[in-house]
């Protein structure tokens, strides 16, 4: 893969992608009686080689994102082409191979290892499933290999995960992922449950990882100073919708979308000086429910500028400067 | 004038398997009228035990309060006994928890739970706490309040939640407040709501402020005052200005360092603290930090360094090298 057509062809590539999820009633006849409106309407491209953050707050359809593009759930409507394949409407076996080169590193390093195996079973799993090394030697070299690449000394292969503290966990996590040897990692709030001091180690490692094995990432977090650290395009979801996408600096330096304003505002920075010069004005309101959305503009409620004709239709993400997206009629 | 609280030595154990564990191992601070102060630290640091032992709500067993006073209006709290301690626990002094949804009871409405402790603390009737409940809902932000009296804790979005226990927490004109990490399962949007809350309802009515964190954010924004606690140890304190800009013990230095900053580009890679907390119940007598520590000299395997005047006034630091850490400060700025 060359710089050239790096940019010609995007690895990811999501259109119109809509994400229903019904809510039912009755337990012998079940009927729909609403539904959960995760991600409804996205229009998404990740370029080969970048980390492309995804960031919003609870409930605005971002790790739902990640699970239909890792198609662990089978998108309602709209298209998901991974190299040029339409990847929505595969069926389980197709979806074997492709999960060889997409994985996935998940938020709780608690939760997503299995206890009762031990580091080593975990890691060679994959590799077993996938018909990787079927020599049984070679797999535990590569596991001791694994674990060396991603910071851990090659003897934790004979520990249970209880064994280990959260970075380390975050670590065999990471490490299963690249057992396959993928060339997309979704990173679901892959930082957010460590300590501070641990979170600055884990988010070396993906970087340091990310050259050496030419990873593209889908970056999910709620932290923005991590994602503008990590990232090199930013989008920001609301409500199942994109509402900004731009280079990483663009939308933190230059913010179009009020949301997006008022989600910077909010953060906290670490230097007093820099916090007695900030004035800031709290978002009123909460995030409405992704059942009922508001009519037209799904931020209107919330919104400081908006207008009458903001309740009527949906805004489209109109390209405001080049590579600067934005999803509002009031800014330009 | 006197502090309003004024910790010293304060010390808490657990007997757990793997050993004895000095969760907080003889803090010393002070809280003034109407002032905030963060305690910051990662998991296990002891902050919110330190904390919780203010009040006296350490399980016991496995836990236990060993030594220490804690003087709050001129009486050790650690000398009450349990029935006065439940007069000053949320009568004099108002808690917030992390997590408002098993903090409050699920199965008492909103209204209940915040006339009980109104009738608990002031005695009166049920109609002056209902009218007083009415107010404080009012106060912490929530249209229509007679109608939210009635629902329970389940059909309130968490912001809510947290706002109800703010109201709680002031609904006996209390003069501290201790936060436990009050934002932390809140969304940015709803976290920056609550915090300008807590801190215009604090201003206005003169009340203290302990607020417990692990946000470096959060505390540069809202805290005068700072604590920052590493292994049961508070190991540097002062005003929030000393602390981020001339920080004078090297796991402040690093923690700092070591955090994304939303209001810059990117720079090069972070700088991290290596290696992970240590494990409690295998202290040495030295410093707890000296295994992750590039200032880590061999006096500081033999004795835990004291915490000492350093730098400007009031800031303490606890670090044989403490001059070398903040000259290497002055020298990157």
């Amino acid at each position: 893969m060359t710089a050239l057509d790096a940019g010609a062809t995007p690895l990811v590539e999501v259109r119109g992608l809509k994400m229903h999820f019904p809510i039912t009633e009755g337990i012998v006849a079940r009927r729909k009686i609403g539904e959960v409106k995760a991600v409804d309407g996205v229009d998404l491209t990740i370029r080969r080689g970048e980390t492309l953050g995804l960031v919003g707050e609870s409930g605005c359809g971002k790790t739902t994102m990640g699970r239909c593009i890792l198609r662990l759930e089978k998108p309602t409507e709209g298209a998901i082409l991974y190299d040029g394949i339409d990847i929505a409407g595969l069926d389980r076996r197709s979806l074997v191979a492709l999960r060889r080169r997409i994985q996935v590193i998940f938020q709780d390093p608690y939760s997503s290892l299995n206890p009762r195996q031990k580091v080593g079973s975990i890691l060679s799993e994959p590799m077993k499933v996938h018909g990787i090394e079927p020599d049984a030697t070679k797999r535990a070299e590569r596991v001791r290999e694994l674990l060396t690449t991603c910071g851990l000394n090659p003897n934790f292969a004979d520990r249970y995960p209880h064994e280990m503290s959260g970075g380390q966990r975050q670590r065999v996590g990471i490490a299963r992922a690249l057992a396959v040897d993928p060339e997309f990692i979704v990173c679901d709030e892959a930082v957010s449950a460590l300590d501070v001091s641990i979170q600055a180690q884990i988010i070396n490692l993906l970087e340091d990882l990310r050259e050496k094995f030419n990873l593209t990432y889908l970056f999910i977090a709620h932290d923005l100073s991590v994602v503008r650290h990590l990232c090199q395009r930013v989008a920001v979801m609301y409500l199942g919708h994109v509402v900004e996408l731009a280079e990483c600096d663009e939308v933190f330096d230059n913010p179009l979308h009020p949301y997006t304003k008022a989600l910077l505002a909010a953060v906290p920075v670490p230097d007093p000086t820099v916090e007695a010069d900030r004035s800031f004005q709290p978002l009123p309101g909460e995030v409405p429910s992704p059942i009922n959305p508001p009519a037209g503009c799904v931020f209107h409620p919330r919104c400081p500028i908006a207008v009458a004709e903001c309740q009527l239709a949906p805004p489209e993400l109109r390209e405001l400067r080049p590579g600067h997206w934005v999803a509002c009629t009031q800014v330009n | 004038m006197p502090p309003l609280l004024e910790v010293r030595n304060l010390r808490t154990e657990f007997r757990t398997g793997a050993g004895l564990v000095r969760a907080v191992d003889g803090i010393s601070y002070t809280v003034d009228p109407g002032e905030t102060v963060a305690v910051v630290g990662e998991s296990g640091s002891g902050k919110s035990v330190g904390a919780l032992s203010i009040l006296r709500l350490i399980p016991n067993p496995p836990g236990r309060i060993v030594g220490g006073e804690v003087i709050f209006n001129g009486h050790d709290l650690m000398q009450l006994s349990e029935a006065d301690m439940r007069e000053v626990r949320g009568g004099e002094i108002g808690m917030v928890f992390q997590e408002p949804m098993t903090s409050l009871n699920p199965v008492l409405s909103i209204g209940r739970q915040i006339t009980e402790m109104v009738e608990q603390h002031r005695g009166g009737d049920r109609a002056t706490a209902q009218a007083r409940a009415v107010e404080l809902l009012g106060l912490v932000g929530i249209a229509d309040p007679e109608r939210r009296l009635k629902q329970y804790p389940h059909q309130l979005s968490g912001g809510m939640r947290q706002r109800v226990m703010i109201a709680i927490a002031l609904a006996c004109e209390p003069k501290l407040i201790i936060a436990d990490e009050p934002t932390t399962a809140l969304d940015v949007t709803i976290q920056a709501q609550i915090l300008e809350l807590m801190q215009s309802l604090t201003r206005r009515l003169g009340v203290a402020l302990i607020v417990i964190t692990h946000n470096l954010g959060i505390v540069a924004r809202y805290a005068h005052r700072v604590n920052v606690m590493y292994a049961g140890r508070i190991v540097e304190s002062g005003s929030a200005a000393a602390i981020y800009h001339s920080p004078h013990h090297p796991y402040t230095m690093a923690l700092l360092k070591s955090v994304p900053r939303l209001d810059r580009p990117r720079q090069a890679r972070l700088d991290p603290i290596e290696g992970s907390p240590p494990d409690l119940t295998r202290l040495g007598r030295g410093c707890s930090f000296r295994p992750r520590c590039r200032f880590a000299i061999e006096k500081c395997a033999e004795a835990a360094p004291p915490l000492e005047a350093v730098g400007e006034q009031g800031q303490l630091a606890a670090c044989f090298r403490s001059h070398e850490v903040s000259l290497e400060t002055e020298r990157a700025a």
